[in-house]
């Protein structure tokens, strides 16, 4: 909103938006590098047979190459390269990150105690964490998502859920 | 015609059943749901379903994702409406006259002005796809590999060309979805591309894991970032609000005829949901004579955009149908649900699966009938789960998406990837780099890329194929004309301005 910042003054509010798209260009030209590289490795010249296996990617590895590099001119020495935009604000890059981390030792604790108990877990730490309700209700409603999923998956659909490396679950007999 | 009438007439029986009914009404009801709450959307909460209707015949199980489909469409407009806050992208619109309405007290009216169009939208695209798709699907029997490439690069074209973002990323993100949909192996010489080794790849990149994080955990960090706190008007619709409403919907019928013929065109076009209500608002606004008050809370305002935006909603599946070509991100995950239940979507599927189809088509009227009654009748209770707090509704979002990834293919590698997809999806959104385009690539990306290998080996590698029979050139001639039509306007503008302006 307020246009006036310098450079300087958006760093100090959070990540730049010319930033964000010099490294997502970025990332876009090395998938793209990837993509012709493997392509070329498996071929994508004609056999005997036709197309080869990489025809078609190496094609598609050079597009994202291309455009890539003209997004990151245009960022690095278009109009867009004197914006002063913020990308996000670093109080922003919190909250977002305040759901991120969680999620991530969520899936984490679904490779090791299984789906069902880690999400009451992370149900329950988020809203007393973030929401801060009390460790009652947090607990009650973690325990009844996690109480519904596993009456319609594993009783209703018959269809199993991941129980985690561990499998504390195992007594249920499912 | 009349053929196609009977036809018609046997899908309704197909869908009539008891079980169908009830799945009608459970699809829409979910759908309404998923539309209300943040995070959750037409393409991912059907993605999240899918694995559960495995079990289902397949045309009960298209009847109740469909119904979900209308249901999150018109749960979009609850949301704009009462909140100030878009359910969905392609209700944006519906908020700048809907919501002025509803803090003016006129909640009701621009509920039942809403739900009406979409209604209306709906039907005329469900009357156009009865008779439109088997014409269509006929005419697609004759199609080769070239025919079917031009096809696809047709759909493809029209998004760089249409799109509201920069060329050039539109170019990048769908190119993105085509690589990634060439990881694992590759179906035509078995060998392995883009794995380096980690032979979980194998698999390759599902688009339903793709779809749940982009759509699903990129919309939950998004609406995070903004730090979610709800105030909403109260929502109340009386029988007699809903009478008046309607006595008051027919002088809009210039608008509606036009914002359904919008919808239809930006529908098999895949411009979706969301550019067809933006243009509708735009086009309603210059030609209407209040257009100058639109933005203070018109009811003219609210159905142009929900009109063009279920038009366009529903007829992204006539492409899906006929051609095996989805329109839009939804009708996507829909054609990724065939595949799974073994039909084969395109052309064929008119004659060999006809109690499929035309069930399919019946349901439509159905759905959109029992659609409309539930959103009128159910109201103030969908209003209610959006004041649940975010703090809640957050983490069971994301439990929801886990199962839904995990479900796909019983893999807990997916929901890492979920997750990353939910990283780009964020970031993605952020600097303007389409999400769809990215979904349509890596759902088509295999078959675009046989029906290319395919040309090739019929022309031994020349590309001029492409242009040699009328059939194929003019689609090719009209993705070309679409892909750089941007930069033709702008010089025809250029050229014209000094005698126009």
């Amino acid at each position: 909103m307020e246009k006036k910042n310098e450079s300087a003054g958006v760093a100090a509010k959070g990540i730049s938006t010319r930033a964000a798209e010099i490294a997502v260009a970025l990332m876009f030209f090395l998938v793209g590098g990837v993509v012709v590289f493997d392509s070329y490795r498996i071929g994508s010249g004609w056999s005997s047979d036709g197309p080869q296996a990489g025809y078609f990617p190496f094609y598609i590895g050079l597009i994202i190459c291309i455009s890539s590099l003209v997004t990151l001119g245009q960022s690095l020495f278009g109009a867009a390269s004197r914006s002063d935009k913020v990308f996000v604000e670093w109080s922003q890059l919190k909250q977002v990150l305040s759901v991120l981390v969680p999620a991530a030792l969520f899936i984490g604790g679904i490779q090791l105690i299984g789906i069902y108990i880690a999400a009451t877990i992370y149900i329950a730490v988020f809203m007393v964490w973030l929401g801060n309700y009390s460790w009652l209700k947090g607990i009650v409603i973690g325990f009844a998502v996690s109480a519904v999923s596993f009456a319609t998956f594993e009783i209703w659909f018959q269809v199993p859920l991941f129980k985690g490396a561990l499998d504390p679950l195992r007594f249920l007999g499912y | 015609m009349f053929e196609d009438l009977n036809a018609l007439f046997h899908g309704f029986s197909v869908a009539l059943t008891p079980l169908n009914l009830l799945l009608m009404f459970v699809g829409v009801t979910l759908g309404v749901i998923i539309g209300v709450l943040p995070g959750l959307g037409g393409a991912n909460g059907i993605a999240i379903l899918l694995p559960l209707t495995f079990t289902m015949p397949p045309t009960s199980a298209i009847i109740m994702l469909s119904c979900i489909y209308w249901g999150a469409l018109f749960g979009g407009a609850i949301t704009s409406i009462l909140f100030n806050i878009p359910g969905e992208p392609w209700s944006v619109a519906t908020t700048f006259d809907g919501y002025p309405m509803a803090q003016a007290g006129r909640a009701g009216e621009a509920l039942t002005g809403a739900f009406t169009s979409s209604f209306i939208g709906a039907f005329f695209a469900v009357v156009m796809i009865t008779f439109l798709a088997p014409l269509v699907a006929r005419f697609a029997l004759q199609f080769g590999p070239p025919e079917f490439f031009a096809v696809y690069f047709l759909t493809f074209c029209s998004f760089i060309g249409m799109g509201k973002e920069p060329p050039f990323k539109i170019m990048a993100a769908m190119m993105l979805g085509f690589a990634l949909a060439a990881v694992g192996i590759d179906t035509v010489t078995g060998q392995l591309r883009l794995i380096f080794g980690w032979y979980e790849l194998m698999r390759g990149f599902d688009f339903l894991i793709a779809v749940i994080g982009l759509f699903g955990i990129g919309e939950i960090l998004l609406s995070m970032e903004e730090g979610l706190t709800f105030s909403g008007k109260s929502a109340k619709i009386d029988p007699k609000i809903v009478i008046q409403t309607w006595k008051k919907l027919p002088q809009y019928w210039v608008t509606s005829l036009r914002s359904c013929l919008i919808g239809c065109w930006l529908g098999i076009t895949p411009g979706g949901a969301t550019p067809a209500s933006f243009m509708s608002y735009g086009v309603a606004k210059r030609m209407s004579k209040d257009g100058a008050k639109f933005g203070t809370g018109q009811l003219e305002g609210v159905v142009a955009p929900e009109t063009a935006a279920h038009a366009a909603g529903t007829s992204a599946l006539l492409p899906m149908l006929a051609l095996g070509i989805p329109g839009s991100p939804t009708a996507a995950v829909l054609l990724g649900g065939l595949l799974i239940w073994g039909l084969q979507p395109g052309p064929l599927l008119f004659i060999e699966q006809k109690d499929f189809v035309w069930g399919l088509i019946a349901s439509m009227y159905l759905g959109n009938i029992a659609g409309l009654i539930i959103v009128i009748t159910c109201v103030p209770l969908f209003a209610a789960i959006l004041r649940i707090p975010f703090s809640i509704i957050a983490p069971v979002i994301i439990v929801i998406c886990a199962i839904g990834a995990y479900t796909v293919h019983n893999a807990m590698l997916d929901i890492w990837f979920m997750l990353l997809f939910g990283v780009l999806g964020y970031v993605f959104k952020k600097l303007a780099y389409p999400l769809a385009p990215l979904v349509l690539a890596l759902v088509l990306g295999d078959r675009a890329e046989d029906a290319f290998r395919q040309s090739m080996l019929m022309s031994q590698g020349d590309v001029r194929i492409f242009f040699s029979k009328g059939l194929v050139g003019g689609i090719m001639g009209l993705s070309l004309l679409l892909l750089f039509w941007p930069v033709m306007a702008k010089t025809l503008a250029r050229m014209r301005s000094p005698k126009a302006a």
